[in-house]
């Protein structure tokens, strides 16, 4: 179900500064992503898969090159202009869920909602939805403490589905989790992007992990190699 | 808009409910706040139970006459005898039945009392007075015993003197100089400053004390308010009076602002308390902003903006100093508020007074709270509002 390119990467650079030192994580890095695509990105610790993960999000810009999201350049956007377009185009997977733990499932998985026009009586009804998807219908009052790991993080992608953007993007998802509850986590991934039509990029050290996306990219000195599964 | 004010509740609710996983430092910041506030009350209450007294004394249809170069003092002020009779013929002062002026000669002296609290030494003021002073005070009675006799050494005493000095009670005898003085009642005129004085008969005060036929003050009742302006130009005529005149309202009202002094020093006290909570404040609510990193940063990430962060931090702030104010106000207000306290007023003698928290206190505590919230949450949520996106993963 892959089609035109959602990312598209061009001669991207990153580097960072620490005293006189610069740091080079990236200096021509190259890809291009289809809508409706699923791809893990491996490598070993430091080659820069959560950087890359974090500039695909809109959390941090490349140093050179352009990243386009269908078709539009997003490393100019302002600040608030790149707020927005996260808002609307982009949900988070965190390793550790980063849920609000004062807030129930409900009000967490609600969240990205506030920043959008629909009414309350919407809201509601679209977290139900995004609940029932992840198969938590039934802990919508449940505060993250109360809940395992593994609902957790279905709150979690809940929440990164609830105003159904276009791009999901996982850190380690799994990476805190049981073998049978990653498990789950990963089937509900690739139902997300089978079922749905969600374009999913996953960092992941866990090789078993990346079996579960369409294709897997390796990276490493700042380059990939791609290995289709 | 509507969105942003979802965003900023989002986060106010989020801050909020967070407040009790940080309750010892919350309490911490709370209870200096409290502790400035209670501190510039205790001075306010001071100085508005004080004013209030002073300038809760005195009438505006009781003419006030001192000599001149007085200050407006009763203390330092002399008028001769014959100064009396003149104004007894002044136009505007009222008569009574039988036809006589209303008119108060008094003389004014300070004698030497001790404390009961603490046992200090202080003056108060011993009134010679004649058997129309206590119609010039609305609200005057005698509460226990009875009215001295005249000529003999008998005295009443005011009921905050009773309170506050030793040896005024009913039936007691007090030594002032080489003469013995009996209490054979207690009076009080309520919210008063002759709530703190003895009287005696005027013509046994003025031979003790050595005073001739002079009196220190002269009060006159008006037929009417309007009648001060024909009173100030009769003394001004009649080169034999060498004395001020003015109501008795605006007399007391002067004496009043000799209290002033006590509550800038209130005010200056407070603000120097109140940096050491700011510290406090400060301290606390970067410690909240630090421990919310992850989760501002997971906002920002969603697409919320820096400003519903910085409200968000802004909000707990005044949260904890609008609680630390309120805690302040009530703990002032249980201790402070109808302590009877007396302090020297602008006669050189003691005024009894009580202590009184009233709503401009009360505001002037809650607002200087919310000051010490808003400077100690501003930074702090300056911080929050810039959350490095990239603190996402922060553990």
């Amino acid at each position: 179900m892959t089609g035109e390119a959602l990312i598209e990467l061009r001669g991207v650079q990153k580097r960072y500064k620490r005293g006189d030192e610069t740091l080079s994580i990236f200096d021509d890095l190259n890809l291009t992503i289809p809508a409706g695509d699923f791809v893990a990105v491996m490598g070993p610790s430091g080659s820069g898969k959560t950087t890359l993960l974090n500039m695909l999000g809109g959390l941090d810009r490349p140093t050179g090159g352009s990243i386009n999201f269908a078709g539009s350049p997003i490393e100019k956007l302002s600040e608030s202009q790149l707020s927005a377009w996260r808002a609307a185009n982009v949900g988070f997977i965190f390793q550790f869920y980063n849920l609000m733990p004062t807030m129930t499932a409900t009000r967490n998985v609600e969240l990205p909602l506030l920043l959008t026009k629909l009414s309350p009586r919407d809201r509601k009804e679209r977290v139900k939805t995004a609940l029932e998807i992840v198969g938590l219908g039934d802990r919508s009052g449940h505060r993250p403490k109360e809940l395992s790991g593994g609902q957790q993080q279905r709150v979690a992608i809940a929440r990164a589905i609830v105003a159904d953007p276009k791009l999901l993007l996982a850190d380690e998802p799994t990476g805190d989790l049981d073998r049978t509850t990653a498990t789950e986590i990963l089937e509900m991934l690739q139902l997300l992007n089978r079922d749905l039509g969600k374009t999913i990029v996953m960092v992941t050290h866990d090789p078993a992990a990346a079996k579960y996306a369409k294709r897997e990219l390796h990276l490493d000195k700042g380059e990939f190699e791609e290995r289709l599964t | 808009m509507s969105a942003l004010f979802q965003q900023i509740g989002a986060v106010v609710a989020m801050t909020v409910s967070g407040l009790p996983s940080r309750f010892w430092a919350s309490l911490t910041t709370i209870v200096s706040v409290a502790l400035v506030v209670a501190t510039l009350l205790a001075f306010l209450a001071m100085g508005n139970g004080f004013a209030k007294t002073v300038a809760g004394t005195g009438s505006e249809d009781v003419a006030m006459f001192l000599g001149t170069g007085t200050s407006g003092s009763e203390l330092n002020s002399t008028m001769p005898g014959e100064a009396v009779r003149i104004l007894e013929e002044a136009p505007g002062i009222a008569r009574d039945a039988s036809g006589r002026p209303i008119v108060s000669p008094e003389s004014y002296v300070a004698v030497g009392a001790v404390r009961r609290a603490g046992g200090g030494e202080a003056n108060v003021s011993l009134r010679g007075v004649t058997a129309n002073a206590p119609g010039m005070r609305t609200g005057f009675r005698i509460t226990e015993g009875r009215m001295y006799d005249p000529g003999t050494n008998e005295m009443i005493v005011g009921a905050g003197v009773v309170r506050e000095f030793q040896g005024f009670d009913l039936g007691a005898e007090m030594q002032f100089g080489t003469d013995k003085w009996k209490v054979v009642g207690v009076f009080e005129v309520p919210g008063t400053v002759f709530d703190s004085e003895l009287w005696a008969d005027l013509p046994v005060v003025q031979t003790l004390f050595n005073r001739g036929p002079t009196v220190a003050a002269v009060r006159a009742r008006l037929t009417d308010p309007g009648q001060m302006e024909a009173i100030k130009a009769f003394v001004a005529a009649d080169p034999r009076l060498r004395i001020e005149v003015k109501t008795e309202k605006e007399h007391f009202a002067s004496e009043a602002r000799s209290l002033e002094a006590i509550v800038y020093f209130g005010w200056a006290l407070a603000i120097t308390l109140g940096l050491g909570a700011l510290a406090g404040a400060l301290n606390t609510m970067y410690a909240a902003v630090e421990a919310r990193t992850k989760e501002l940063a997971t906002l920002r990430a969603i697409g919320f903006g820096g400003f519903p962060a910085f409200v968000g931090a802004l909000t707990e702030s005044l949260l904890l100093s609008l609680a630390g104010g309120l805690l302040g106000v009530i703990a002032a207000y249980l201790i402070f508020n109808g302590i009877t306290a007396s302090t020297l007023g602008g006669g050189f003698t003691q005024v009894v007074f009580d202590f009184a928290i009233g709503p401009a206190q009360v505001v002037s505590g809650v607002v200087l709270a919310l000051v010490l919230g808003l400077i100690g949450g501003f930074f702090p949520a300056l911080r929050a509002a810039n959350t490095p996106l990239l603190k996402i993963g922060a553990e």
